[in-house]
């Protein structure tokens, strides 16, 4: 994955790929790999699995993520479950493996939250757009809202890896639900927590502690992961600062590789060279990670009029 | 060995598995997976003359095996997909059956005439699951004047070496109506099944699940219709070839279909859930015909409706 642009700022490339979304080259190279669970640990109210998957971990960035078949061979559950990565290791100590976290949610994490080392899973990754990295060092602002936290983890060791000065914002609607507080601060050091009910940090939301943290280090790029609306309420603080937040969506995904199209929300080419113009762009292959200023969030979920392509609408399936 | 080789008309195929439309785009993502001109050929997402957005989202609902989408045809339009996808697949040497979609008889016939003489259709898989709007929105496949009128309007305007598949819709009192009316019409073969309409309500939000309300309903969940289908046209049609769909997830129920009367199969929503799903068909599909004493696809074709003698005929030829 060394051919992924390396700036901040979206380059021509990018823009040329997203106004043929159907046709550019595709980017990301994922295999489908037959993996043995390493470990299974409980964090919080979170399951963190790490399994054996040398394809997958040989090509991860930050910000991709695996989707992994749930419910074993004979299931009725067809579709994949995403998850974002939390580490990829090609070498060292643990060579060939990855990790992810994973939220009970219904019949699918359920299953898997039950599944014990040893085990096999059958992992397709990594997919989809890390997070872009500045080509030098740049002062960054991370905020993680619940798991949305694991990708930024290797996401802050590898900014920091570049030297970045790195703060970090997590929070979550109570403490149980907080993820990654102890290695986000072995990993950076300036760490907030915030949650809703203020049973763990500071009472309120990541973005109250936003603004003063990009005063504090002078941040330059905020990215973040979590809720959509978090992601659009931390686009709108780094906008209101002048500067860029590049965000992990999450959107229900049937393929998770860009057959399908039910994963697409409303994007704007505003980016240089762009047209403009806003179309359905598909956040499994053109994302997860958005510049979040091109997310038109307040019509995601509906169909605005100025789309590209709206005005052909009047049916079919 | 067994001799794979198939036909759909005057099309000829190496080997009778091929994508789905709507399920494999234009084949550049799963040749990630696999070398897509290793299939029978890759059916492409269903294209319009215009660039069309799609419905708002959520576009896709899980269901006991099985899924719902409502993705309303989100494409490039036509030209953008002659000359990106089309050209792609061509220089992959990947055979292509195209599919057409229109609101009205006029765009199915422009769609027709654009890829007149163009080498790289194998054949043409009309659509007519669409709304027609110049009948209040009723679905062409649900109408047999409707349908006769499309087909044999895309028969008159389509390059006559380009085979002409008419794809039906299971949501009909009596498909084999639905059938003879396109036969007459010109059709040189059938594409069986589309999705069967369906609904989801959101337990929580009291609510249809998706954005366009209803949806198709894919997945092995449909498999005994799509067979139920395949067979009755079969019967009723004997002398025209039929590309056989839906539910299917393995070779053996590949052979369901084959056995019912189609020449060939489509792998749609089994693609989602395992990328390498065609190719793995395939294989199997082979070895579960050589397990049955078969040197050649063709002489399985419909094998379930001949008697004894029959079939004893076929076997020993
Ligand atoms: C890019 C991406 C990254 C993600 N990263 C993580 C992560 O790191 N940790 C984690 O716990 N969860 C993550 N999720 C959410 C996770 O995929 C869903 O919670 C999970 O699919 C729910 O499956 P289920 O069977 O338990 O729930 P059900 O509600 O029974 O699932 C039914 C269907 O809806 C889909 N679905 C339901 N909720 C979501 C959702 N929130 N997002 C996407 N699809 C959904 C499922 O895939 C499934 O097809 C991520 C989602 C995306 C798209
Ligand atoms: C997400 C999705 C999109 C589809 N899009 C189209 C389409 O554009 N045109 C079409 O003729 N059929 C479309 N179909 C229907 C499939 O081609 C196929 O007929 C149906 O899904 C049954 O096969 P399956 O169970 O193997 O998926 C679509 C199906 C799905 C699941
Ligand atoms: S999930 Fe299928 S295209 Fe994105």
């Amino acid at each position: 994955m060394t051919d992924r642009a390396t700036s901040a700022a979206p380059t021509p490339a990018k823009v040329a790929q997203s106004r043929s979304a159907q046709s550019r080259p595709v980017q990301s190279r994922p295999v489908q790999e037959s993996v043995e669970i390493l470990s299974v640990k409980r964090v919080g109210e979170y399951t963190e699995f790490t399994v054996v998957a040398p394809g997958i971990a040989e090509h991860a960035k930050p910000g991709q993520f695996v989707a992994v078949a749930v419910g074993g061979e004979n299931t009725s559950m067809l579709l994949r479950r995403a998850f974002a990565l939390y580490s990829a290791t090609p070498g060292g100590a643990f060579a060939g493996t990855v990790s992810f976290v994973v939220a009970e949610h219904g019949a699918g994490t359920r299953w898997l939250v039950q599944r014990q080392a040893g085990e096999r899973l059958d992992i397709v990754g990594p997919l989809g757009t890390p997070f872009p990295l500045p080509s030098g060092p740049k002062p960054a602002v991370l905020v993680g809202g619940g798991y949305g936290t694991a990708p930024l983890i290797p996401l802050a060791q590898a900014l920091i890896a570049a030297g970045s000065p790195v703060e970090i914002i997590i929070g979550a609607a109570t403490a149980g639900r907080l993820f990654g507080e102890l290695v986000a601060k072995r990993t950076a050091g300036a760490v907030t927590v915030t949650t809703d009910d203020g049973s763990a940090g500071e009472q309120g939301r990541v973005t109250d502690a936003l603004p003063a943290a990009i005063e504090r280090i002078g941040a330059e790029v905020v990215y973040a992961c979590g809720p959509m609306a978090m992601l659009r309420a931390v686009g709108e603080v780094a906008k209101a600062k002048g500067i860029r937040a590049q965000v992990a969506v999450e959107e229900a995904m049937a393929c998770g590789i860009g057959v399908c199209m039910t994963c697409v929300l409303p994007v704007r080419d505003d980016t240089p060279g762009g047209d403009g113009k806003s179309r359905f762009v598909r956040s499994c292959v053109d994302g997860p990670v958005f510049d979040a200023e091109r997310i038109r969030w307040a019509d995601v979920g509906s169909l605005p009029s100025d789309l590209v392509g709206a005005d052909a609408m009047g049916g079919g399936h | 060995m067994v001799d794979m080789s198939t036909r759909l008309g005057s099309a000829a195929f190496p080997n009778p598995v091929m994508t789905a439309s709507g399920c494999a785009a234009a084949g550049q993502e799963l040749n990630q997976f696999f070398d897509v001109s290793s299939l029978g050929a890759v059916v492409t997402k269903s294209i319009m003359t215009r660039p069309r957005s799609g419905r708002a989202t959520p576009r896709m609902a899980e269901t006991p095996s099985g899924m719902l989408n409502s993705i309303g045809l989100q494409g490039p339009g036509i030209d953008s997909f002659i000359e990106h996808d089309l050209a792609w697949l061509a220089a992959h040497g990947a055979r292509t059956v195209v599919s057409i979609a229109g609101g009205h008889t006029d765009e199915y016939v422009e769609l027709a005439r654009k890829l007149y003489g163009n080498p790289a259709v194998a054949a043409l898989e009309v659509n007519i699951s669409c709304p027609n709007v110049e009948s209040r929105g009723q679905v062409f496949a649900c109408d047999a004047s409707a349908s006769s009128r499309v087909i044999g309007a895309v028969r008159r305007a389509a390059d006559p070496g380009q085979p002409v598949l008419a794809k039906l819709s299971p949501d009909v009192t009596d498909i084999t109506l639905i059938a003879r009316a396109c036969a007459e019409a010109g059709a040189d073969g059938f594409s069986l099944i589309n999705t069967l309409l369906g609904l989801v309500i959101d337990p929580d939000t009291m609510a249809p699940m998706l954005g366009g309300i209803t949806g198709g309903l894919s997945g092995p969940a449909i498999r005994p219709v799509a067979v139920r289908c395949v067979w009755q046209v079969r019967r009723a049609l004997p002398h025209l070839p039929i590309l056989g769909m839906g539910g299917i997830r393995t070779g053996l129920d590949a052979l369901e279909f084959v056995l019912a009367g189609a020449s060939a199969v489509s792998v749609g929503t089994a693609v989602f859930g395992d990328p390498t799903a065609p190719v793995r068909i395939l294989a199997e599909l082979e070895t579960a015909l050589a397990e049955r004493g078969f040197t050649s696809l063709a002489d399985a074709v419909g094998y379930a409706h001949l008697d004894e003698f029959q079939r004893s005929a076929r076997r020993t030829a």
